[in-house]
């Protein structure tokens, strides 16, 4: 009873707060006018064209490439996260060890530090006579200046949204589950296949689609590192630049919008796993209370 | 039955059937650590190293050249307007979608997660397209004579745009949460809308506020492709610093790049250090996605 009445009282049809077409509005107006309105001018523009000219520039030889680069290396970057993301995850929550709290911090610096900063620190790694690149040297690995510096550059972008996708649902994972998986004669090895790896997956994927998304558009951190050779490693985000410089709008804005429709279709994407996550969240948590 | 249960379980435990043996435990942590150091800090390193190369006098000379001052500067006033107007707009987002029930919310809630799914130059472009030379808005300027391309404005926009999700999405979490009976509470005692809001809403708030208004600023100062796009690079004028970073690079110039870029990073530093304190002492006041 006594949890049921605020439950009641949250539910009620009509709010007795104040402020709701205030808020709403005020919403609704800078939302309109900051993000909607500018991004419908991106389709209004291209729309201007005509099918026949959108569809020769979207398909000329340096835009795919473009594309190709950017999602090719966006994909590959975001498996690397994918993987170390999870080992991440996996030895923050399950091991104790020195210096965790400083690491724990550093996890998040992609999102704090500014992307040239990290683009230019970066090249100077990786650049022949940087401290890593002058190690690959010797080995006849090129990073700086090639689509594999790129790569380098998006992973170091996209770590973050792995490792923290991931970290919570690690952390809510029930130790009876493996216990009772250990009881019942599973290795240790046939726990982690069986049993934990299928409650992480969904926000794997999650995280993976987040860094996914991230790295397609990236720029900041991948102009230094990437060399910019028109059909080698020149990125789709670049060439919209590159084509604005020479006030050829047309080429820009429909590279933008062949990107945007990417990017609104990667967060339907991202929405719905992240629905999936939460769903399977509580169902292990309902299943977990039953088993109490 | 739960006895013999935890009998059999203690049993097993004996051995490694719920977590690894210790050289793989070590395994891992080093692999794990080895990646962080490796991809994180010793960036993070380099910009230090490399901005201290030529020696102390070159560094204080760089960071005190007048084009550096002036796009510190102008750094400063774009996230001086950019951050309150997000903290504006996120607390009336969070308002309106967590006090209240109405149609379309969570897609409401989507759209104001939209920017941190566009291409940085993209959401330069859309105010290109918006306000340059030939943007479909122009005829609203030409007769107030205001310069937004190439200019302050464009600067102030893009960024606002890139930041534009930061403190709503921490705020409506949180609000989610604690539901509205603090409020009605207050309310029924008699405060009235901007009273409650002041004195219940807010103090329950507060440190998700500053942890947005933290990440929000953090963004705001470190921007590069939107800011990018927009700016026109005018030495002393329209170079915020991620941008004085790429021109001072571009020149061979790197102990002065990294000298500007340092301060960014020392920037990066401080927010991770502040994000982090805020996390331990007030983890139970933020969103539970934000409980490390």
């Amino acid at each position: 009873m006594t949890i049921a009445a605020p439950y009641t009282a949250r539910r009620m049809p009509r709010s007795p707060i104040p402020g709701f077409p205030l808020a709403l509005g005020f919403t609704l107006f800078w939302l309109g006018l900051i993000v909607l309105l500018p991004l419908a001018g991106v389709f209004f523009k291209t729309a201007t064209l005509g099918p026949a000219e959108i569809w020769s520039i979207a398909s000329s030889d340096r835009v795919i490439a473009a594309l190709r680069l950017s999602f090719g290396t966006a994909l590959l970057a975001a498996s690397m996260n994918a993987v170390f993301g999870l080992l991440v995850a996996w030895v923050f929550v399950r091991y104790e060890f020195p210096g965790k709290r400083l690491f724990d911090a550093a996890i998040d610096l992609p999102f704090a530090l500014p992307t040239a900063v990290a683009g230019i620190a970066l090249t100077a790694l990786y650049a022949p006579n940087g401290w890593i690149g002058s190690l690959l040297q010797p080995l006849g690995v090129k990073v700086a200046y090639t689509p594999l510096g790129i790569v380098v550059a998006l992973t170091f972008i996209g770590l973050p949204f792995v490792v923290r996708t991931v970290e919570p649902v690690l952390r809510d994972i029930e130790r009876e589950f493996e216990e009772a998986a250990a009881s019942l004669g599973a290795s240790r090895w046939q726990t982690i296949t069986r049993v934990i790896l299928p409650s992480v997956v969904p926000s794997l994927l999650t995280g993976f689609a987040l860094a996914f998304a991230r790295g397609v558009g990236e720029y900041g951190s991948v102009i230094f590192i990437a060399g910019n050779v028109p059909f080698v490693s020149e990125i789709a985000p670049l060439l919209i630049v590159i084509r604005l410089e020479e006030f050829h709008y047309a080429g820009a804005t429909t590279i933008a919008a062949v990107m945007l429709v990417v990017s609104f279709a990667m967060l339907l994407a991202i929405n719905a796993l992240q629905a999936w996550s939460n769903r399977h969240r509580s169902r292990n948590a309902t299943a977990a209370a039953k088993e109490h | 039955m739960t006895t013999t249960n935890t009998a059999a379980i203690t049993r097993v435990t004996h051995g490694s059937a719920i977590t690894e043996s210790p050289w793989v435990r070590y395994l891992l942590i080093v692999l794990a650590l080895a990646f962080l150091a490796g991809f994180l800090l010793l960036p993070l390193v380099s910009v230090f190293t490399e901005a201290l190369r030529n020696g102390l006098g070159t560094y204080v000379e760089a960071l005190t050249d007048p084009d550096a001052l002036a796009a510190i500067k102008l750094t400063l006033i774009a996230s001086a307007i950019a951050v309150p107007a997000n903290l504006i707009f996120g607390i009336a987002a969070a308002w309106a979608i967590t006090k209240f029930e109405f149609r379309g919310k969570t897609f409401l809630t989507t759209l104001i997660d939209l920017p941190f799914s566009v291409s940085p130059v993209v959401a330069g472009l859309i105010y290109v397209l918006m306000f340059g030379a030939s943007g479909w808005a122009r005829p609203l300027l030409d007769t107030t004579n205001i310069q937004i391309i190439f200019a302050v404005p464009g600067i102030v926009l893009a960024t606002i745009f890139v930041t534009f999700p930061f403190v709503a999405r921490e705020l409506i979490p949180l609000m989610q949460e604690q539901g509205t009976d603090d409020e009605q509470a207050a309310l029924s005692l008699g405060a009235n809308g901007w009273q409650t809001f002041w004195h219940v809403t807010l103090p329950n708030v507060r440190w998700a506020l500053l942890y947005g208004v933290l990440l929000c600023n953090a963004r705001a100062m470190g921007e590069f492709g939107a800011v990018s796009v927009v700016s026109g690079h005018i030495r002393g004028k329209t170079n915020t610093m991620p941008l004085h970073v790429e021109i001072l690079y571009n020149e061979y110039n790197f102990a002065a790049a990294f000298a500007v870029a340092s301060l960014l990073a020392g920037l990066a530093l401080v927010t991770l250090g502040l994000k982090s304190l805020l996390e331990t002492r007030y983890g139970s006041e933020l969103a539970r996605s934000q409980k490390h």
